[in-house]
């Protein structure tokens, strides 16, 4: 079962664990990651977040990284939503909830995932400070690395086969 | 073909979508990124620095070699900061 939803609606992350784990008995993990607006960006206070997004790649560019996720580990359901607009700190920003059989695949499909929507799904983050014009987040290297393993990953692992 | 900006790509063209019609010379989006940044002032601004450019094709990702005939909607963007 895979949902994926663009919305600027905040979410509720135990609702949508209850609805990937209802009237089932095969899930034995669920993982579950939200990602929250800060209060501050490098020690600077923010007094929001705005996220821009590419409608209808947004949606198709994170369904290919859950079917990619769905053949590299055994999932019973994937949840993935992401909020655009202006979040303020404290709000939720995104949601990815993982469920298996067994832990290991729940725990590693969903930091897959986190590490692909923040390097491949096109968002964009600008943010507004008391005072002064808004400005856009620039990418970090570190997780153009993150995502990076996954790929260096499945080159080592197809090469053993 | 229709062309989208986003992010601040979009900010300094001043414009979110428009219809190109580029020479047949241009075959590959860096081709293109060229023939845009050479139009004006604005574009020239935000493709100054092609590499941290991402381009799609119709809602994939491509590189700059990728051809752009049969196109129908290209977008340039800067690296993506979601999640």
């Amino acid at each position: 079962m895979t949902t994926i939803r663009l919305q600027h609606e905040d979410f509720d992350a135990a609702a949508e664990v209850a609805a990937l784990t209802r009237a089932r008995n095969d899930v034995g993990a669920v993982v579950t990651f939200a990602g929250i607006c800060r209060g501050a960006e490098d020690g600077e206070p923010i007094a929001a977040l705005t996220l821009e997004h590419y409608p209808g790649m947004a949606e198709a560019e994170i369904a290919r990284h859950v079917t990619e996720a769905c053949t590299r580990w055994q999932l019973k359901g994937v949840t993935v939503i992401h909020r655009h607009g202006r979040l303020t700190p404290g709000e939720n920003i995104v949601l990815v909830v993982t469920a298996a059989s067994h832990r290991q695949d729940a725990f590693a499909a969903a930091e897959f995932l986190m590490d692909y929507l923040k390097t491949r799904a096109p968002f964009w983050k600008q943010v507004e400070r008391a005072g002064a014009a808004p400005t856009w987040v620039a990418a970090k290297t570190t997780d153009d690395d993150a995502a990076a393993r996954w790929d260096a990953r499945r080159k080592s692992r197809e090469a053993a086969e | 073909m229709k062309v989208l900006y986003f992010a601040w790509v979009r900010e300094r063209i001043g414009r979110a979508e428009e219809e190109i019609d580029p020479p047949a010379a241009v075959r590959t989006i860096g081709e293109l990124v060229t023939w845009l940044a050479e139009r004006d002032e604005q574009s020239a601004h935000a493709f100054e620095n092609p590499k941290i450019i991402r381009a799609a094709i119709d809602r994939s990702h491509v590189r700059p070699d990728t051809p752009i005939s049969g196109a129908k909607e290209i977008a340039f963007f800067p690296p993506m900061t979601g999640g």
